[in-house]
């Protein structure tokens, strides 16, 4: 039973990676997509081996590694949208400035 | 997960994930999304608590909550003007979106109730960790150790703050 809401809030990422044109509102996507897995690792532990703690040293590092990935993902679009002056994906085509 | 109020946190919870996490991403505003995700990571870290994770909650909370929202928040400031909204949807990509969306969602679900023990079955009663266990689990070397990740992921780390660095720099 815990694995609908994470199974509801994958689909948003989806939907949201897909329909949104806002590289900051990609990214909120994309965050919500590893969150759920974070949650579906938490969850498969705890039904199939509640005496280790493997899925949560799982979920811990990808804590870790989305904290980076966003830090790094941010700089990029604040490097872009200081050179380019926009952050919308239809209007950024070219990738030499 | 058999008393009553273990049942209504996670009513709360979950109908606070599924919400806010629709929410975030089918809101106008940029810093509305934002927040809403703030939310959804907040009703996680309430999951994480109540499957008995403390610890995993808490750096939930200190590094999504704290960290990663407060990031976003900073670079929507620094990219967008206030008060302005998203462009509305071509209709096309909208459904192809919507499409893809339920699509993967209802492989997924398939699956997950062709299991049914996995969608409505009750936790077993868990033997809680302290944080000494998790502590000597990270800097073992053992078979259920985690210090190769570790120190990979401490490398990790600092590759993406040079890196964070040299991409950010003014020229």
């Amino acid at each position: 039973m815990y694995l609908i809401p994470s199974l509801i809030m994958f689909g948003c990422g989806v939907f949201g990676f897909i329909t949104r044109k806002n590289m900051i509102a990609i990214l909120i996507s994309l965050e919500l997509m590893l969150n759920s897995v974070d949650i579906n690792f938490v969850v498969f532990n705890r039904f199939l081996y509640p005496d280790q703690l493997n899925g949560m040293f799982f979920a811990l590092f990808a804590i870790a590694i989305a904290a980076a990935e966003t830090a790094v993902a941010i700089a990029i679009i604040i490097n872009v949208y200081r050179v380019a002056k926009k952050v919308d994906i239809s209007e950024i085509t070219k990738l030499k400035f | 997960m058999d008393s009553v109020g273990n049942l209504i946190i996670y009513a709360i919870a979950a109908i606070a994930i599924i919400a806010f996490s629709i929410l975030a991403v089918t809101t106008k505003k940029i810093l509305r999304s934002a927040t809403y995700l703030l939310f959804t990571l907040l009703a996680t870290a309430v999951i994480y608590f109540q499957m008995d994770y403390e610890f995993l909650g808490a750096v939930q909370i200190a590094v999504y909550a704290g960290g990663i929202v407060v990031l976003f928040v900073f670079a929507i400031m620094l990219t967008h003007k206030p008060g302005k909204d998203a462009e509305p949807l071509s209709s096309h990509k909208k459904w192809l979106g919507v499409g893809a969306a339920f699509a993967g969602a209802a492989v997924c679900a398939g699956a997950l109730f062709s299991y049914g023990k996995f969608c409505c079955a009750k936790l077993l009663p868990g033997s809680g960790f302290d944080i000494k266990e998790i502590g000597s689990a990270l800097l073992d070397t053992d078979k259920f150790g985690y210090l190769l990740p570790f120190e990979a992921i401490s490398i990790l780390l600092l590759a993406c703050i040079i890196g964070g660095v040299v991409i950010a720099r003014r020229r």
